[in-house]
């Protein structure tokens, strides 16, 4: 036994200290890292909803935040939403105006598709054309549309082109099955008073 | 071989181009194939791995004399993970963008070979001094090794350098030239696999000259 305390001891003592000071520093930054998690989104809010004010943005329910302007008026929705992409899960923030009829922005947080390629998903250059559509019936993507045609804003999203699965996978498996859960609980009345289910 | 070994002039040296871990050593392989695809992430992963490398060094010097010989890769390995985690934490907090961007590597330096081979060759023989230029040629060694593969895949698949757009810009038509490839995988393969001969062609010359 005392051979093993012999040879041991270092082991166990540098552990307990190493212990001690990962801790320390864990107990020092991890408030400014959860800060960082939550900004991450929050950040974003302003510009998926025009006009909306960081500060006041509530959360309402599960991926459901409340976005209201500088004088505390309901002005939009912000929805994080997720789904399947072409390499991985693609998690994007949907912003819908105060009746949830129209797609006011949309936001990328988070994709890993082929660089160069699906990757443009998250450049506003192609994701804009979001901003404007109908959110009361599911979003289709087309191949090689005019510029005269994005501007209708019928629900027809032009695909990237060489990358027609990632375009397809944002619209079909994040952008409409999100908007439309949102739209059916908003409609069921569970998202009128945002302030008491803040608690929750 | 003299129980010194040799001086922390010597190992400063020798760390960052003769005995340059990526290129000669062949050691940190998984970061440099895998956080190359740009300046900024590659310097990042440099940093934390210049961090890791000095304190882990520092730490087993000063413990060697303590240390038990068949216990000793145990603490190595206690004490990287250690300061691993630290600069995960610190990264996550002030640097949260790039953080995300490395995802799994940061913690992954944990099993980075380099600094256990420092620690093994340099540090639990020698002094702290010594460790700690030896860990400080290294890193410089180590970073020198990434900046020269994520210079070359980053040019290539985005013509930008540090983010810093240089040619085939963002909406020009040149855009089209965007060798994407190099910024994935492959990519990471081709450049390793070419600069290695580089640098082996550049060691045999210079080999070749002194004998002569």
């Amino acid at each position: 036994m005392t051979k093993y305390i012999k040879q041991g001891w270092l082991v166990v003592l540098l552990a307990l200290a190493f212990g001690a000071a990962l801790a320390g520093v864990n107990r020092a930054l991890d408030p400014k890292i959860k800060l960082n998690e939550k900004n991450a989104t929050y950040d974003q809010v302003p510009n998926v909803v025009p006009g909306a004010d960081k500060e006041k943005t509530q959360p309402v329910a599960k991926n459901v935040l409340q976005a209201f302007d500088k004088e505390g008026k309901p002005i939009g929705w912000v929805i994080t939403a997720t789904g399947m992409g072409y390499a991985d899960q693609i998690k994007a923030l949907i912003g819908l105006n105060a009746d949830a009829s129209k797609i006011t922005g949309i936001y990328i947080l988070d994709q890993k598709e082929t660089p160069g390629l699906g990757s443009k998903i998250a450049t506003s250059k192609w994701n804009s054309q979001f901003i404007g559509q109908p959110a009361n019936e599911p979003l289709s993507v087309h191949k090689r549309m005019t510029e005269a045609q994005k501007q209708e804003k019928n629900g027809k999203i032009d695909a990237i082109s060489g990358a027609t699965i990632s375009s397809k996978a944002l619209t079909d498996k994040v952008v409409n099955p999100a908007v439309a859960e949102f739209r059916t609980a908003l409609q069921a009345g569970e998202m009128t008073k945002p302030k008491e289910v803040e608690t929750k | 071989m003299a129980k010194d070994g040799p001086t922390s002039l010597e190992r400063f040296i020798n760390g960052i181009l003769p005995e340059n871990p990526v290129y000669r050593q062949i050691l940190g392989m998984c970061p440099t194939l895998a956080v190359t695809s740009c300046m900024k992430n590659a310097m990042t992963m440099a940093a934390a791995v210049a961090f890791v490398l000095i304190c882990a060094n520092l730490v087993v010097s000063l413990i060697r004399n303590i240390l038990q010989p068949h216990l000793r890769i145990l603490v190595f390995t206690l004490t990287i993970a250690t300061f691993v985690t630290i600069a995960d934490k610190v990264l996550a907090a002030f640097m949260y963008d790039t953080s995300k961007q490395l995802g799994p590597y940061i913690p992954l330096i944990i099993v980075n070979c380099l600094i256990i081979c420092r620690c093994e060759v340099c540090a639990s023989k020698q002094g702290v001094v010594t460790a700690f230029f030896d860990a400080v040629g290294n890193s410089l060694g180590f970073a020198l090794g990434l900046a020269t593969m994520a210079t070359v895949r980053e040019l290539l698949a985005t013509g930008s350098w540090f983010d810093i757009p240089l040619f085939w810009k963002e909406g020009t038509p040149s855009e089209t030239y965007r060798w994407s490839l190099m910024g994935l995988a492959p990519g990471a393969f081709f450049t390793l696999g070419l600069l290695l001969g580089v640098a082996n062609w550049i060691a045999e010359k210079f080999a070749k000259k002194q004998t002569a």
